[in-house]
């Protein structure tokens, strides 16, 4: 018998404001969080959600996973007494770089206080696997927890891990996400320097003009359980984890392999996973970076899958809105994948106004419009594919559905 | 090297040092234990940092693992800074 992998709640922190409601709202209403060319979560305090002794003892990142994970936990009804043993529980979050910024800090008190000045935080402050271990603390969550590390495909890495844990029976459910807070000085120099940022600081996915991506920080989180004991306690189901898949380029260290076939892999086998087709699918949301390479790539895998059906189903990025979250990306855009299907409405990918000849599907320019049914759908369910790809040649791709109701 | 320093001073720096690291500053008294205060090894280390910058009195990791109360704290600064 399979276990099946339901969604019951999830939380947010992104540019957009804190809350997933936040997220999708603001994204379907055509609000761009991007300034003086970064996507801050300037809306989140920390210490709305953590004591002054919390706060100091994580980094920003971990404080944006504790905060989602909050939202989440709340939202699936595990507050305040978790409906599952702890031991059966998983924390597993995605992050591409870790505490970054603390790391930053600790540098420079060690070249100008010397080594007996250091910290003894920072280690637990910069490690990767900071974010679960400070959630599954807070939360009493003792099955397996780590940290996915894969850069800008983590947080849907850290999903699809966690959904293989329940499917197989190693956990009965799971809290789940990315988190990244690398707005710092160090990875800003790094990311211009390889030429991956947006000298214009503006993200427009798919756009002739874009010109690399605009970084941004936050954290999504999400709740996942097994189907049948999400219906016994009768708790809210969001969505479906319906199909996950990951490949790998084994191409560059940064660069997509340009024909998109690694990541044509990661989709449809995802789809597969979901024993669904081309046809299936209402929506995609694409990783959609704004750099000039993803987009042509992306592109193309989205065409070798979907084939005819790519140039029905709307595309669009949510980084056009938020920025690009790195490890946190994957996560934030499930959510925002979620919404999108649960409310009917395909947000529409900000900025793109002059389409490049090479790519030609639907990327829903200008505003949200509404998610029709198939012409030729069962109708039981809407159906997206949400992809996120990592320097390092990482593919993952979720298949989510949400039931039509 | 450190001169003599007073009760007094070593009170303030210590009590100014945990209100730093996140803690209720009227509940840190001689008697306090860190067990009850919840002042874990890191604080301690903390501690022992802000009392080297601030009074120039070295504890080391081992040092500090051994106190029970803030009282002990102040205690051993005090003796360390007058030898």
């Amino acid at each position: 018998m399979t276990r099946r992998v339901v969604v019951t709640g999830t939380g947010a922190v992104t540019p957009l404001g804190v809350g997933a409601v936040k997220l999708a709202e603001r994204w379907a209403a055509g609000e761009c969080a991007i300034s003086d060319g970064a996507a801050r979560a300037s809306e989140f305090d920390p210490l709305e959600f953590l004591s002054a002794k919390e706060a100091r003892r994580s980094d920003r990142f971990t404080q944006f996973a504790i905060a989602a994970a909050d939202e989440a936990l709340a939202a699936a009804g595990w507050t305040p007494e978790l409906p599952y043993e702890g031991g059966r529980v998983a924390c597993i979050v995605g992050t591409g770089i870790g505490g970054l910024g603390s790391l930053e800090a600790q540098e420079a008190v060690l070249r100008e206080r010397g080594p007996r000045a250091v910290s003894p935080l920072a280690v637990p402050l910069m490690m990767g696997n900071a974010a679960p271990a400070a959630v599954a603390m807070r939360h009493g969550l003792r099955g397996q927890t780590y940290g996915v590390v894969s850069a800008c495909a983590a947080g849907a890495h850290a999903i699809g891990a966690a959904a293989r844990m329940i499917e197989s029976g190693e956990a009965d459910a799971a809290v789940t996400g990315g988190a990244e807070a690398a707005i710092c000085e160090v990875a800003t120099a790094a990311f211009a320097a390889m030429g991956a940022t947006s000298p214009s600081g503006i993200s427009r996915p798919f756009d002739a003009r874009r010109d690399g991506f605009v970084i941004g920080e936050g954290a999504g989180m999400l709740v996942l359980e097994e189907a049948e004991a999400a219906a016994a306690r009768g708790a809210p189901v969001l969505a479906e984890v319906l199909g996950y898949a990951a490949t790998s380029d084994a191409h560059h260290l940064t660069a997509p392999e340009p024909s998109g076939r690694e990541a044509a892999r990661a989709i449809a086998l995802a789809l597969a996973d979901a024993g669904l087709g081309p046809g299936d699918v209402d929506y995609v949301n694409a990783h959609g970076t704004s750099t000039p390479l993803n987009d042509r790539s992306e592109t193309e895998a989205i065409k070798q899958v979907l084939g005819d059906r790519a140039y029905e189903v709307p595309v669009s990025s949510t980084k056009s809105a938020i920025g690009h979250l790195l490890g946190a990306a994957g996560a934030a855009e499930a959510i925002a994948t979620i919404e999108a299907l649960r409310r009917r409405v395909v947000p529409p990918t900000l900025g793109y106004e002059e389409p490049d000849p090479e790519l030609d599907l639907d990327y829903v320019p200008g505003r949200a419009r509404t998610l029709e049914p198939r012409a030729n759908g069962a109708g039981d369910r809407f159906v997206a594919l949400s992809n996120s790809f990592g320097f390092g040649g990482h593919n993952a791709v979720l298949c989510l559905g949400v039931p039509a109701r | 090297m450190p001169t003599q320093v007073t009760q007094d001073e070593v009170r303030k720096v210590i009590t100014d040092g945990l209100a730093e690291l996140g803690y209720e500053r009227g509940a840190i008294v001689p008697d306090a234990t860190f067990e009850d205060l919840d002042v874990d090894s890191l604080d301690l280390v903390e501690l022992a940092q802000i009392v080297e910058e601030e009074l120039g009195v070295e504890l080391g990791s081992a040092d500090v693992a051994e106190l029970r109360t803030v009282g002990d704290a102040i205690a051993l600064v005090v003796a360390r800074a007058g030898s």
